[in-house]
């Protein structure tokens, strides 16, 4: 047997807290990397998993600290080396993959200064063989323009790019171990693929060993070849891919796999509600055209993010919009909120033609229709109880005061499994999910009719997600809402939506019924979008046809100029 | 993108010529603000009704503000400051000599002031938490909450009347040697460093440990880098914006805000000119004093607003 490359055991990591109580955040954790081997560290937001990961460099946070413990990479042990030992090891030994490269490159050096800075650092080659190699890394990670790419800023290239320019920055000391800390995560899954895809064949060429943090099991499918379950600082369970995926014997492990699957959609628009179709769409757009900047001789805004858009939402269904990031989801949902006046077109609630602007539209028109935003921590004002955030709408929609008011806050908080006992807490009080839980509740306080869901439950941890859905669509089926879900992630919208209707650059592509998802897509971007979407197979990702992003059109680099104008 | 950064630099210029504009038109009404009546204390005793209204022609001041205003702002653009009502001489020969002695303070304090409030920014800003960072925080804290009088007048308590080392004023004739130099400005200089290094440590500390909590300089760290190399490789160039509107908003104050200190040491400087001529409701010298220091100020945070402009690397290229 060989010897581990990594060998860490009874690792313990302390924290400070803001009140300066010291607690424990790594538990005691041990396990081993064998040479040429990729690990996968997997829990969700709070598990610990990047700690451990960047242990093996000797590093902690700020207000973190190892407190016990061996990390031996090779002969040495990284916990009783000096700073200056490590600060040797860094980069050369052991490397880091950063989980956002577009915050983890500096803004104001050029790419291929940041790639190289390791072998300056620790004068490991002359400069022209530093850039030589780099341009070799470039190519071997399939980074368009080799030769020149490194001459440009972070802000010039694409995000896509940017992760895989940071691979080439972690490998280029020649590393014995790289640490990937979530490195797709902040990417959308048409570039996901083309990243992992790099990322693999550098990593199996090289033999070089791996340590991938994640939450996402599908994606840590493709890449490992042992997974680690984690939760609150201690291993739950550790097996190879396939025994994690198949035979999961801890029920932490199940959880994730289980919420990872999504509940199989039923729709609510029972016979008891066909009388309302009569009625027609409860909410409609039509020919939207709108965007930001100055507007021109045309009457168009100057950065036209949304072109002839329309849908429709039908009373008690629900209506996902799905897309990558800049297609204009989140523009439409402010269109129809009234929060982005649009240029062209028009938007009608219940047949009755909407003003553009939120503040020209009637109290009850505007009571109707709510929306809830993706990030709860900065939609929640966070010097207001809970009390307060809720209660706002009661006393604006309905004039609710005092005990009344209390009591209608207590329902909703009920409403969305919340105990009133949260009731006088601040938002910072409250965890991720709970907050988003208060976001909705105070979209439920005026009554709606419709509920707009922006990324609700994008930034949360996937077994808190799947909470969230099923909440609801318990809330659907109680009070009657139609939803119109905006989502980058085909699962969840599929498991709520009756109607998807897929974007690209503020166009719609396509619009398909919930039994036509994923296979009966047509066009080829949403094709391409389906089959991005990592599946639990360790097969799923070298099964993929070679040219998937020539499936879509336009191009990448279409898409990430786009995104750059947006930044 | 290439044409971003003179497109940018030449329309914040645009931005100080016309707030320049503004400020001559505020200046120009404050002082029509004024009371007292200029005519009336040139007069004095001497100031009947026929004396007084035939002064007030011969002087112009008859005629309409606005075409008053619109005489001076011509004069300015020309370069004519005016000529004092007090005593006839021209404006610009009145503020040239203090106008130098301000600057010469003023670059005085900037070469002492600046490398150390950087130095004491910067490494306070490394060293967050420490007792280094605790110390250097706490004086630098107490120093910002001191009036500058009473500095100053600590300074000459401590240096002039106990030690006897520096002369209580400033304001000698005769400056011909180098030590005498140095002596004549060092307790000014000390006093107003104090002042404006407090402030730029602060501004310093804050902008550089923005730049220090930002994701790649945790990135350098774990690239091997030592904590120098990070400083100056990475977070430095990162803050140099903010850093340099710090600067110049404190070192701005050396031209307007040095009242006290040119009063405690009657160092004849600009500020102290223009104290003394509202005494003498000279309106022509408090404008112009007015003007330059709003010049003096406008020029410093262009200058650190166009530093902003051209080190922000998404306007290169």
């Amino acid at each position: 047997m060989t010897k581990p490359l990594v060998d860490i055991s009874n690792l313990t990591v302390g924290a400070e807290t803001d009140s300066g109580r010291r607690v424990k955040i790594i538990k005691g954790v041990s396990f081993t990397v064998d040479p040429g081997e990729i690990v996968a560290l997997i829990g969700e937001s709070g598990s610990g998993k990047t700690t451990i990961a960047l242990t093996l460099m000797g590093y902690a946070r700020p207000g973190c600290s190892i407190t016990g413990g061996k990390v031996c990479v090779g002969e040495r042990d990284v916990v009783s080396m000096s700073e200056k030992d490590r600060q040797k090891l860094r980069g050369t030994d052991v490397a880091y993959v950063p989980q956002s490269a577009a915050a983890a490159f500096d803004p104001s050096q050029r790419l291929i200064d940041q790639v190289i800075e390791v072998s300056d650092i620790h004068k490991l080659m002359p400069r022209s063989e530093a850039r030589a190699k780099a341009v070799d890394l470039f190519r071997a990670l399939a980074l368009p323009d080799p030769e020149h790419i490194g001459d440009g800023y972070p802000h010039q290239v694409s995000g896509g790019q940017l992760q895989r320019l940071s691979a080439a920055m972690a490998l280029i000391g020649g590393p014995q171990v790289v640490i990937f800390d979530e490195p797709t995560t902040a990417l959308d899954v048409t570039t996901q693929i083309e990243v992992l895809r790099a990322f693999k064949s550098v990593m199996r060429k090289g033999g070089m060993a791996g340590v991938y943090v994640s939450h996402d099991l599908a994606v840590v499918a493709q890449i490992a070849d042992r997974i680690i379950v984690l939760k609150d600082g201690v291993i739950q369970e550790q097996g190879t891919t396939e025994e994690i995926l198949h035979n999961a014997q801890h029920p932490y492990t199940r959880e994730l796999l289980s919420a990872f699957q999504p509940a199989v959609f039923a729709s609510l628009d029972s016979t008891a509600k066909k009388d309302d179709r009569k009625k027609g769409p409860v909410l409609e757009v039509s020919n939207i055209y709108a965007g930001y900047g100055s507007t021109g001789r045309d009457g168009l805004p100057s950065a036209l993010v949304l072109k002839d858009v329309s849908c429709k939402l039908e009373r008690g269904q629900n209506l996902g919009v799905i897309g990558e990031s800049g297609s204009g989801k989140s523009t439409l949902a402010r269109v129809m909120a009234g929060l982005l006046p649009h240029a062209r077109g028009w938007v009608s609630f219940d047949g009755r033609e909407l003003a553009p602007q939120a503040n020209a539209r009637s109290k009850e028109e505007l009571r109707r229709m709510q929306i809830v935003f993706q990030l709860a921590d900065t939609a929640l004002n966070p010097s207001r109880s809970i009390a307060d955030i809720v209660g706002r709408p009661l006393t604006f929609y309905h004039g609710l005061k005092g005990a009344n008011r209390e009591n209608r806050v207590i329902e909703l908080l009920d409403m969305v499994r919340l105990p009133k006992g949260l009731l006088h807490r601040l938002p910072r009080e409250l965890s991720g999910g709970q907050k988003q839980r208060v976001n909705l509740a105070r979209a439920l306080a005026a009554n709606p009719d419709v509920i707009l869901c922006d990324e609700i439950t994008s930034a949360l941890d996937t077994v808190v997600a799947a909470a969230v859905m099923d909440l609801l669509k318990d809330l659907q089926k109680e009070l009657n809402l139609s939803y119109v879900f905006i989502s980058h992630d085909l699962s969840t919208v599929r498991s709520i939506c009756d109607q998807v209707m897929v974007m690209q650059s503020g166009e719609m592509v396509e619009l398909l019924s919930n039994s036509q998802l994923p296979d009966g897509a047509r066009h080829p971007y949403s094709k391409l979008l389906f089959a991005s979407v990592p599946q639990l197979d360790t097969g799923w990702l070298d099964g993929l046809p070679e040219d998937i992003a020539g499936m879509g059109s336009p191009t990448e680099n279409a898409h990430d100029a786009r995104l750059r104008a947006n930044s | 993108m290439s044409g971003q950064i003179p497109l940018l630099v030449v329309s914040r210029l645009g931005v100080t010529f016309l707030t320049l504009l503004i400020v001559s038109f505020v200046v120009f009404g404050a002082t029509l603000l004024l009371p007292g009546d200029v005519v009336e204390i040139l007069l004095g005793q001497a100031a009947t009704p026929e004396a007084v209204a035939g002064l007030r022609e011969a002087m112009h001041l008859d005629s309409p503000a606005l075409v008053r205003y619109g005489q001076w702002l011509f004069g300015l653009l020309q370069g004519d400051l005016g000529v004092s009502y007090a005593n006839n001489m021209p404006v610009a020969d009145m503020v040239a000599g203090r106008l130098a002695n301000t600057l010469r303070l003023a670059a005085a304090t900037t070469i002492i002031a600046v490398p150390i409030a950087l130095l004491l920014g910067i490494t306070t800003a490394m060293y967050r938490g420490s007792l280094y960072d605790r110390v250097i925080t706490t004086i630098v804290v107490s120093i910002v909450s001191v009036p500058e009088f009473l500095i100053a007048t600590l300074a000459v308590l401590v240096f002039a009347v106990w030690l006897r080392w520096l002369p209580a004023l400033s304001f000698t004739t005769d400056l011909s040697s180098f030590g005498q130099l140095l002596k004549a400005f060092a307790m000014p200089v000390i006093t107003l460093s104090f002042v404006i290094a407090a402030q730029m440590i602060r501004m310093t500390r804050a902008a550089m440990i923005d730049a220090l909590n930002m994701s790649y300089v945790e990135m350098a760290i774990l690239k091997g880098a030592s904590k120098t190399r990070v400083v100056l490789r990475h977070a430095l160039p990162n803050s140099i914006g903010p850093i340099a509107n710090a600067i110049a908003l404190s070192l701005s104050y050396l031209l307007g805000g040095v009242i006290i200190v040119e009063t405690i040491f009657n160092y004849p400087g600009v500020a102290k000119l223009m104290v003394d001529s509202v005494a003498t409701r000279d309106l022509p010298l408090i404008q112009s004093c007015a003007m330059i220091f709003c010049v003096g100020f406008l020029t410093l945070t262009t200058v650190a607003d166009i530093i902003a402009i051209v080190s922000n690397p998404r306007l290169r290229t």
